[in-house]
């Protein structure tokens, strides 16, 4: 059973005008088996937490800790934290020209698992994981994410969470951008991941609509860098009514 | 119009040697070209075609200090439909493909003591070419010339290795109708520099198909040159480059449109990898496609990528497009430099995917598009493993 337990974490962006610090002093624990959402207005830094857990080169840790079962994930390289049960899925994936979404699959499940997976099983296991998302096997053969639209692009990271069966997920505004087909289906991977193994989920979301289809155990508002409120899943239905209005000291914005 | 006066040059002879000069030449449609070294200013290092190039590391090429005295050992490997003689420069054949068109080319030209000729008739299989160079510290002329029978298809890769220095020019005949695949690999040890004229002509309906890879030697310039002898002609000229450390790799084109209905295509990738303490690893394209008044209805394309993967590198691009009639099909180019792009690892390795592995992906993927073109499977294994070994070298 897995636990990310992160406490204190101050982070800072490189800007233009040297460090600007984004997270305040983050304190969380997901654990196998929860699904946590993490809800905030734009701009308040909860990219910011998933990119500084997963290792971006651009954020860097000014003080805190992050660990996996005990173990120093900030000292880790960014495939190593990937290595160890970590996945991140961004709320902007990259487009790499050239390497085939079929290619790339295969080096990551390879890497991840420890060995090549068997060509046969692979064939079968990615082409069963694709079409239970609604994925055209063509994708297959496409530079990954290139050209893709966002909802292609999110599909996709669902299909890399299929895949490389992480132990803990954190799913970045995975729902933001796709139309309601679109959020059924991708809700729906993220629900059978979650029941295929004991997973921990750090849902990051804008908007209370994948709570719909997603049920959290435990939600967090997340303004000013830090984790503000910490409830259940009537918390939502509170930012669903009111907004962050009371979280972000007036300026209204609406969570719907 | 007057031409510009080039320094040190006899009054009378400033107007042939027109583009030699520091001034760039108005139009690659007056460059000079000539068999005769003598012909040629000795190039200083400024002048427009040799600006990028570090004289230097010529070894002498340039200046006529290079003995061009070693021996250039070129055997080919080919079965019925083939012919492959030695001859010398009197024979008529030779010149067909085109005339030297700077100092090196000519001194090449003056220089060789035996031409090796491949002519390919009906469809033959596969033919190879291992030229080897003269070994370190010594320099050699070269000349090799293939030509194809009206209606022909062949297949033919030169593969160039061993060390030394060679200054040589490739000829290449393309007959009515005729179709050829050309692999040209450069595959140097370190010491090695290579500065080699190709002259291609392509017959009525012709097609040319050319793949070059550019791996090892300390410098390696090519200069290209397609020229149409006949309607219809198509040619597509690929390359990639890796540029190590202290490695200088040049690619110098001129696609020379000058009758009607002809296409060209031209798609050039260098990837760069330099070291701190030595020379920045160097790559140079400029192509320049040349569309005269009578070329009506030509297409063209021609595009330039480079991938700099460390500090201590450069790329430089100068494509330049000429058109000098209303009536073409299409034409255009595109050049980009760009740094291996860290978002891009960032997502290979937050896939669990180790950088190295991630970077192989990456490089990979970008030539992908050149030396998917190469037809033969296990050549085209070969130098993609090439590529991933060169990749290795100084990733540490
Ligand atoms: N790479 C960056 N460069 C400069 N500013 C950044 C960068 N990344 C994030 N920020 C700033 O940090 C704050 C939080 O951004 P982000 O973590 O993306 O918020 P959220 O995901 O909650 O919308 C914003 O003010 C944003 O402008
Ligand atoms: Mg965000």
């Amino acid at each position: 059973m897995s636990t990310l337990e992160i406490k204190g974490l101050h982070v800072s962006v490189a800007t233009d005008d040297g460090p600007k610090e984004i997270l305040k002093g983050v304190d969380l624990t997901v654990r196998a088996g929860e699904t946590h959402a993490i809800m905030g207005p734009n701009g308040s830094g909860k990219s910011t937490l998933a990119y500084a857990v997963a290792g971006h080169p651009k954020y860097e840790v000014t003080s805190g800790s992050v660990t996996l079962d005990g173990e120093d994930v900030l000292g880790m390289t960014v495939d190593e934290r990937a290595r160890a049960g970590l996945f991140l899925a961004m709320q902007y994936p990259v487009e790499v020209p050239g390497v085939s979404m079929a290619n790339f699959l295969r080096s990551a499940a390879t890497a991840v698992r420890g060995e090549a997976p068997k060509l046969r099983t692979w064939v079968k296991e990615v082409k069963d994981a694709m079409g239970a998302l609604d994925i055209d096997p063509a994708f297959a053969d496409r530079s990954v994410n290139e050209g893709f639209s966002g909802g292609e692009k999110k599909r996709h990271e669902v299909l890399q969470l299929a895949l490389l069966k992480p132990r803990i997920a954190v799913l970045d505004e995975t729902d933001s951008g796709l139309d309601v087909d679109a959020l059924r289906v991708v809700s729906e991977g993220v629900n059978r991941f979650k029941a295929e193994g004991d997973v921990g989920v750090l849902l990051i979301t804008h908007y209370t609509r994948i709570l719909n289809h997603i049920r959290p155990d435990v939600v967090h508002v997340f303004a000013g860098g830090r984790v503000v409120e910490s409830g259940g899943p009537e918390l939502a239905d509170e930012l669903e009514k009111n907004g962050y209005v009371r979280f972000t000291g007036g300026k209204a914005e609406a969570a719907v | 119009m007057t031409a510009p006066e080039v320094a040190g040059l006899a009054p009378e002879l400033a107007g042939a040697k027109e583009g030699q000069g520091q001034a760039p030449i108005a139009s690659a449609s007056e460059r000079f070209t000539a068999y005769d070294v003598a012909a040629f200013e000795v190039p200083g290092g400024r002048e427009e075609n040799w600006r990028f190039t570090p004289m230097r590391r010529m070894r002498g090429l340039h200046d006529g200090s290079a003995a061009l005295d070693g021996t250039v050992k070129v055997e080919v490997t080919a079965g019925d439909g083939v012919t492959v003689e030695t001859v010398g420069r009197d024979d008529a054949r030779i010149g067909e493909g085109g005339t030297p068109a700077d100092r090196v080319a000519a001194a090449a030209w003056s220089a060789f003591r035996e031409a090796t000729l491949v002519t390919l008739s009906g469809t033959p299989a596969p033919v190879t070419v291992a030229v080897t160079g003269p070994g370190e510290g010594a320099s050699a002329a070269g000349h090799l010339q293939l030509r194809t029978a009206p209606h022909a298809e062949a297949t033919v890769v030169v593969e160039q290795r061993g060390s030394g220095v060679l200054a040589d020019n490739l000829e290449v005949v393309l007959g009515d109708g005729s179709r050829l695949h050309l692999v040209v690999t450069e595959e140097w040890a370190d010491d090695a520099v290579h500065v080699s004229a190709q002259h291609f002509a392509l017959g009525r309906d012709a097609t040319l198909r050319v793949t070059s890879v550019a791996l090892g030697g300390d410098l390696v310039r090519i200069s290209p040159t397609v020229a149409y002898r006949g309607p219809g002609g198509d040619a597509e000229l690929a390359g990639l480059g890796f540029a190590d450390a202290g490695q200088h790799l040049e690619q110098r084109l001129l696609v020379d449109h000058s009758v009607p209905h002809c296409t060209s295509n031209v798609l050039y990738k260098n990837a760069l990898q330099g070291a701190k303490g030595v020379p920045d690893a160097r790559t140079v394209w400029v192509g320049d496609v040349l569309i005269r008044a009578a070329a009506e209805d030509t297409q063209t394309f021609e595009l330039n990528r480079n991938l700099v993967l460390t500090e201590h590198a450069r790329a430089d691009s100068v494509p330049n497009l000429e058109i000098e009639t209303g009536e073409i099909a299409g034409a255009g180019h595109a050049s980009a430099t760009g740094r291996f792009d860290d978002e891009q690892l960032f997502y290979l390795q937050s896939r669990g995917i180790p950088e190295d592995v991630a970077r192989r992906l990456v490089v990979r993927g970008f030539f992908g598009e050149v030396l998917s073109r190469i037809t033969l499977p296990e050549l085209r294994e070969r130098l993609e493993a090439a590529v991933e070994a060169e990749l290795a070298v100084n990733a540490n």
